[in-house]
């Protein structure tokens, strides 16, 4: 299954986690971000706790482990080139330092989409009074991203139905098989575009059941970003 | 009147010459079917018809213009369902996206979601209401676009290619709503046995001009549109 499937069926999830207010969630992992990004030290003994945190929070809302782990690999080969061209410059210690932040930054973020869909982070997003044209741009992307999926599956379906199959495409076919991908996917969004302004949509989604902001959230974004500040001052 | 079209043309980016002067006019609660080969502008013109092709030309919809100011209400007033439904539903869920419309019109959230499990129900798909969209099937996904526009209670109904992929007692079952709705509907279809059991008037595209308007029979007999008869 893609990743991205299999992230998006982690959010349907009814966990503890996947029942708070987005913007707690939001919060938590901004705050989170920020603290892991403001490392300068003992970076690896902060890195394990923060991932030990991220975890911790994972299993309580039921997100299987193993898989959050492998799907916050996904950065690693961005950040070992990154890596890579620090430890030439002869800094090893910076190397390693970034690899560790990208990778358990990585996971944390993967927290909060894998407990929260799309809209319902949009929705959160707008309550933080996020700026519209940046929500309007994440919906574009996820749009065309989800599209693009479907339409990457569709055409390796129809290729195969062919007798062909993706590993035994030339390189200059699967070029032109990418170029017909773009067109594609971009063609679709656009369609799916039109359909949307066709029903009326002028910018914001309204969703059927707008979430609350109960003392909950309220209790669990100030304890688990107060977690977050101890750890980033601990480890000063 | 519910539509008046004077003059209309469109030409496409790539330089296709789409819709080459259509004169058109319908009443309201009439039903009319539009027949004409592939390519012959049925799909460009229809969407001209809630403004999401901007052509060169005379349009009145519902007694407003087509233009700039007016866009909003008329896509309230016009349900289009899209030739290809998976570009129609774009919400996580299908209760949600039948709500869509209502919701995204200024209606209060409680009755969004009463207007849309009406709309559901009446299309036969009020049980697949927490599904995604795109896990179901192409006749199912149908049915909830057409849920969607009905849920939007317009005053003109344009569906294109409404039976592909509808079983036999799907197409009946849509047979039977369309024809207790009282609004004005375009059918753009090539199933003609569909056509004529909601109405008697038909129009014929060709090559992006309307070559003919009357009888439905008379247009099938005239432009041999019959396409396979039944012995
Ligand atoms: N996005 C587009 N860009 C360029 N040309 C287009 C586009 N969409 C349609 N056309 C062209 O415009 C003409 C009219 O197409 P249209 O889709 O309106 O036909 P139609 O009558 O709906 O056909 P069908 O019965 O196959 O649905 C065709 O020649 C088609 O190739
Ligand atoms: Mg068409």
């Amino acid at each position: 299954m893609h990743q991205h499937a299999r992230i998006e069926r982690w959010a349907r999830g009814t966990g503890r986690l996947h029942r708070l207010h987005p913007a707690a969630k939001i919060v938590f992992v901004l705050v989170t971000l920020i603290a892991i990004s403001s490392l300068r030290q003992h970076a690896v003994a902060a890195c394990g706790s923060y991932l030990a945190l991220i975890l911790l929070l994972a299993a309580a809302t039921g997100l299987p482990l193993a898989g959050l782990l492998k799907a916050a690999a996904t950065v690693l080969p961005f950040a070992f080139s990154f890596a890579l061209i620090t430890w030439f410059a002869g800094q090893g210690e910076r190397a390693m330092l970034l690899v560790t932040r990208s990778y358990v930054s990585a996971a944390a973020a993967l927290l909060l989409v894998g407990t929260t869909p799309m809209p319902a982070l949009i929705g959160g997003l707008e309550t933080l009074r996020a700026p519209k044209f940046l929500l309007l741009v994440m919906q574009f992307l996820y749009r065309y991203l989800v599209v693009l999926f479907e339409e990457a599956g569709a055409i390796r379906d129809a290729g195969a139905s062919r007798g062909g199959s993706l590993r035994s495409l030339q390189l200059r076919q699967a070029g032109a098989a990418a170029g017909v991908l773009f067109a594609r996917a971009y063609q679709r969004a656009n369609a799916i575009h039109q359909a949307m302004v066709a029903r009326g949509f002028e910018g914001t989604i309204r969703s059927l059941s707008p979430p609350v902001f109960r003392w909950q959230d309220g209790l669990f974004m100030t304890l688990f970003c107060g977690v977050s500040v101890a750890l980033r001052v601990a480890f000063q | 009147m519910i539509v008046e079209v004077k003059d209309l043309r469109f030409k496409y980016d790539d330089g296709t010459e789409a819709l080459r002067g259509i004169d058109f006019s319908m009443d309201r609660g009439e039903t009319i079917a539009f027949f004409g080969a592939n390519g012959s502008g049925k799909t460009t013109f229809a969407l001209h018809l809630n403004g999401l092709l901007r052509g060169e030309g005379k349009i009145q919809v519902a007694g407003l213009a087509v233009n700039d100011g007016n866009l909003q209400k008329i896509r309230q007033k016009v349900g289009l369902v899209l030739q290809d439904s998976d570009n129609q539903l774009f919400m996580p869920t299908v209760l949600e996206d039948v709500a869509f419309g209502p919701l995204a019109a200024g209606v209060e959230v409680r009755e969004g979601e009463r207007r849309a499990k009406d709309a559901l129900e009446r299309t036969g798909m009020l049980h697949k209401s927490g599904k995604a969209p795109y896990h179901l099937s192409a006749g199912e996904k149908k049915r909830v676009a057409i849920a969607g526009i009905l849920a939007g209670d317009p005053e003109l109904l344009i569906l294109d290619e409404p039976t592909t992929f509808l079983d036999p007692p799907g197409q009946r079952s849509l047979q039977t709503l369309l024809s207790a709705l009282p609004q004005a509907k375009i059918l753009i279809t090539h199933d003609i046995p569909f056509a004529a059991s909601l109405t008697n008037q038909a129009v014929f595209f060709h090559q992006g001009r309307i070559a003919a308007k009357g009888n439905l029979r008379e247009i099938v007999e005239r432009f041999d549109w019959q396409a396979l008869t039944t012995s």
